[in-house]
């Protein structure tokens, strides 16, 4: 700036290139820290001075006119810089105070959730334990072997929310690293449905798997984890008589695909873009969760570079579909040693 | 019983060692508790049990470090418990001499038929060549592998992976532990092997390749025959 007004000095006046030297410190003052700025003002004052105010190259000052308007300058462009430096404090810490509330709200909605899934499994193992004790005579057989295994139900899914939340800081942490070794898809899915046989009873799960597919070089527990909280989510939200579907492919840019798809209500359309947000669940759902299920699953697909999307069928329900893209081994290859 | 079958709990957690104790006595157990590693070695040393239940996450030593001072003279079985998801705790672990593991929380009969498994293969150290599980006769000896009376054709290779598992029934193989043994120190890396003679292993032995009832799964561990 000082520069092109120097060379433009012959044909402006030095009072226009006080302006000019203004509004870089005015500049200077929205980018850097506040002894730069002050340091900025101080210098453009020496350099007006020496450059600009006749005599030229001298830092003397000739006549009570010129000497009143250094003298402004200097004043200007302290409190100029120093105000301006003041005001982006100001925004700074309005910004820190959005973020803080962010993150409580962020806290809020975490300890809800938490104590309402937490605390139901929990209150049912203190209940039900209690009347064991001391009811003992009272209780029928049968009614003790149900109590019983509610407080194993209870332990389970407290067990579950547990490993949720042990996902979400791993994810969080930032330090997730995928350990990839040969996965056999067959194996992987067919795998979670078995772990899930108890939550999924009544609920057909039609699996269709691309004949000869080969293996794929991921994290097992990451697409393990992936795959049983989509499908364990289907198992709880769809109706009685729905079917859930998963399919496997191997598409032509070595990518590997997984859906999972169910004959359900689907999701409301204005909310499909939120599901994968942390803590976020339908409105106008009954059943529990956290609401960490799905930002666990896009946590982790994301994390093998993947991507993972959601929409409702044609007819009904919803269609997740995974793509990761993947290193294939091919069976043929391997069986000729 | 004078001869009951003795077992060692080391572990921290007076509940664990209460839940452990109760299950293990109802099923014609004795069982001894030690709370931290010091006592454990101690304990074995001074009277060796015929099992140790060994926790990993010990407050006055490593249970991996435990693990390695028992297994410099103790020859019986150990079986690891570790908390949730651990899978590199647990496989160093195996590789350095634990027979087994069990991720807390495990179910009891979970626990019971690991005991019951290793118990069995220490005691008989097998001279008998013909194993035998369910429909599954394997005659060592022979190299014969018959599935419902019927003879299974098995490559040489399908018939090495195979035997080694058979020999260790019950107890878990790690992934590297197998590619060692049957295809060389310098496959332990090319697990892509391993899967596939697992898979081809289950379509001739299995009833239901999908849902494997001999070739069992870990998860990010190794195979178990059972």
């Amino acid at each position: 700036m000082t520069v092109v007004s120097f060379i433009l000095s012959d044909f402006i006046d030095y009072k226009v290139v006080a302006f000019l030297l203004l509004v870089t410190v005015s500049l200077i003052a929205m980018f850097f820290d506040i002894v730069p700025v002050l340091l900025a003002a101080f210098l453009s004052a020496m350099v007006w001075d020496y450059f600009f105010i006749p005599p030229r190259f001298t830092l003397a000052i000739q006549g009570v006119d010129n000497v009143i308007l250094f003298s402004m300058y200097f004043v200007i462009a302290f409190v100029n810089g120093a105000l301006t430096y003041k005001i982006r404090e100001a925004e700074k810490n309005i910004n820190k105070k959005i973020e803080k509330e962010n993150t409580l709200k962020l806290y809020n909605t975490l300890l809800n959730s938490l104590s309402h899934e937490l605390r139901t499994p929990i209150s049912t193992i203190i209940g039900t334990t209690d009347t064991l004790q001391e009811e003992k005579e009272k209780l029928s057989e049968s009614n003790r072997d149900e109590l019983i295994n509610e407080i194993s139900k209870a332990s389970l899914r407290l067990n579950r929310q547990v490993e949720n939340l042990l996902n979400m800081s791993r994810l969080e942490s930032g330090f997730l690293q995928p350990k990839t070794d040969w996965c056999d898809v067959n194996e992987l899915i067919y795998d979670v449905v078995n772990q899930l046989k108890d939550v999924l009873q009544n609920k057909p799960v039609e699996i269709k798997i691309e004949e000869n597919i080969p293996l794929v070089k991921l994290d097992y527990g990451l697409l393990e984890q992936v795959l049983l909280n989509l499908i364990h989510n289907a198992a709880i939200y769809i109706p009685k008589d729905a079917v859930i579907k998963v399919k496997a492919t191997i598409s032509n840019q070595n990518k590997l695909i997984l859906i999972v798809e169910d004959t359900g209500k689907g999701f409301p359309e204005n909310e499909i873009y939120q599901v994968f947000d942390k803590f976020y669940r339908l409105k106008n759902t009954n059943t529990g969760g956290t609401g960490l299920g799905l930002s666990i699953v896009k946590g982790f697909v994301e994390a093998m570079k993947g991507t993972i999307t959601l929409k409702n069928g044609e007819k009904s329900g919803s269609i997740f579909t995974i793509e990761i893209p993947t290193e294939l081994a091919h069976l043929n290859d391997i069986k000729h040693e | 019983m004078s001869s009951a079958i003795e077992i060692l709990v080391i572990d921290d957690e007076p509940q664990i060692r209460k839940l452990l104790n109760i299950t293990l006595q109802s099923n014609d157990y004795k069982v001894k508790e030690a709370f931290n590693a010091r006592e454990g070695l101690s304990m074995t040393a001074n009277h060796p049990p015929d099992l140790i239940l060994l926790d990993l996450g010990l407050p006055d030593e490593s249970g991996h470090i435990v693990l390695e001072k028992l297994r410099e003279w103790y020859t019986k079985p150990i079986i690891i418990l570790s908390v949730q998801s651990n899978e590199e705790d647990i496989v160093s672990a195996l590789d350095n001499g634990a027979n087994d593991y069990l991720v807390k929380p495990f179910r009891t009969g979970e626990l019971l038929a690991r005991i019951r498994s290793l118990l069995r293969s220490s005691s008989t150290e097998s001279e008998n060549p013909i194993l035998i599980s369910n429909d599954i006769q394997v005659d060592l000896a022979a190299r014969i592998v018959k599935r419902n009376n019927e003879v299974v054709k098995l490559t040489v290779t399908e018939y090495n992976l195979l035997a080694l598992l058979v020999k260790n029934q019950g107890k878990v193989l790690t992934h590297q532990y197998l590619l060692r043994a049957i295809w060389g120190p310098s496959y332990i890396n090319q697990s892509q092997y391993l899967r596939v003679y697992i898979a081809q292993l289950r379509k001739k032995i299995e009833d239901d390749i999908n849902n494997p009832l001999h070739i069992v799964t870990e998860s990010g561990i190794g195979y178990r025959f059972v």
